[in-house]
């Protein structure tokens, strides 16, 4: 897959997941929506929920209990208070 | 002169105080490492929080819809400093030079007729301002064995510092710490993060780059602002404990090299002192014994 975008995953304490990966979905505070590569630049907060990121083919889980979320041209940035890892799987 | 025992005595207490203060330097070096980590480990999160600020602030022009976290009270007569220092003394003039920075400001303050509260965080810096502010110190924050200085306590802080700032106790709020410049200088400083001091610098890269762009909000630009200054009080104080505590740990290190190495001279001066004294012993000794035996 030629397009991919930045994701980085951010909580206060450490930088919980950076990588290039094929889209996102993010539990937003006025419903859930999926960023693929070039999307269009958006602010968000998100809710407590889980965030999906897909990756050729796979994908990983998180646990978030609300936090904000910031996409720009260059990629993805979510910050989270506190992260839970969820499992990996096969989709 | 001390007697030969006294000056044994003296060495072997001398030797057993240096034991402690390498073991002492040792720790902190190890412990140093960690804080350093963390406090490294927490700035992308901080330096996204303040660009994304950044953004959202260049963004309102009508600052009287601002919210009063951003904007301020409009007043400057009410102070509320935040001293943050460490648990724990033995650590050179890490504690003593945050709270003479404190209270410099704070003597400032008052002598322009403003009115000064100081919370401080961890015991050092309560002890140390008990004295000059008895009246202005409000209840401190201590974290007394606990092991690393985590989000929970910088929430913590930020809660009781919003909550006040809510029900009208104060207009500006300053936060004291020492900032982690290298193991062997630490600068106290004072940050002002009520209202929100927001640092384009860093973030100018980034803000630079968005200029163009065509934000969409979700919920309204607004409301986003309410929920992420909060959010930013947070992690300044997140970010001052974790760099106090990176500052408190060089700061020992390098009060405890020097100690150790004060207590190797030490010892080696007692040394020298006890085989001359030792030595003089022996040659009087065997003065006599000859004197003696000349006079048979």
């Amino acid at each position: 897959m030629a397009d991919k975008l930045q994701f980085d995953l951010v909580s206060p304490e450490k930088l919980v997941f950076s990588a290039r990966v094929d889209g996102v979905q993010i539990p937003g505070a006025e419903g859930d929506f999926g960023v693929l590569p070039n999307h269009s630049p958006v602010m968000a907060m998100i809710r407590a929920g889980t965030l999906v990121i897909e990756n050729d083919g796979k994908t990983q889980e998180f646990t978030l209990d609300g936090g904000f979320v910031d996409v720009t041209p260059q990629g993805v940035t979510v910050l989270a208070e506190t992260i839970g890892e969820g499992a990996a799987q096969e989709a | 002169m001390a007697s030969l025992k006294e000056l044994r005595n003296r060495i072997a207490s001398v030797q057993a105080t240096q034991k402690i203060t390498r073991a002492m330097q040792m720790v902190a070096a190890s412990k140093l490492r960690r804080a350093q980590e963390a406090a490294e480990a927490a700035r992308p999160y901080a330096d996204r929080m303040g660009a994304v600020l950044a953004n959202l602030a260049a963004g309102i022009t009508d600052t009287t819809s601002a919210p009063r976290l951003l904007a301020g009270t409009g007043k400057d007569q009410r102070h509320l400093l935040i001293v943050a220092t460490a648990e724990r003394g033995l650590c050179g003039g890490f504690n003593s030079s945050i709270s003479r920075l404190a209270r410099a400001d704070a003597k400032r303050l008052m002598d322009e007729g403003k009115q000064v509260q100081i919370l401080c965080v961890g015991r050092k810096g309560h002890d140390a301002l008990k004295r000059t502010f008895e009246k202005e110190l409000l209840e401190p924050i201590t974290y007394q064995g606990l092991k690393s200085i985590g989000f929970e306590q910088a929430h913590h802080v930020a809660e009781q510092v919003l909550a006040d700032f809510e029900a009208d106790k104060f207009d500006i709020c300053t936060l004291y710490f020492s900032r982690f410049e290298n193991v062997i200088s630490q600068i106290p400083t004072g940050l002002q993060i009520i209202p929100a001091n927001i640092e384009t610098s860093e973030a100018d890269d980034l803000a630079g780059a968005l200029q163009g762009a065509a934000y969409d909000y979700e919920p309204e630009e607004n409301e986003i602002l309410d929920a992420l200054l909060p959010r930013n009080i947070t992690v300044q104080v997140l970010r001052a404990l974790l760099e106090n505590a990176a500052s408190e740990q060089g700061a020992r290190m390098s009060a405890m090299d020097n100690a150790t190495r004060n207590a190797g001279e030490m010892i080696d001066s007692l040394s020298i002192t006890y085989n001359r004294s030792r030595q003089a012993q022996i040659t009087k000794e065997l003065i006599e014994i000859i004197s003696g035996a000349e006079a048979l």
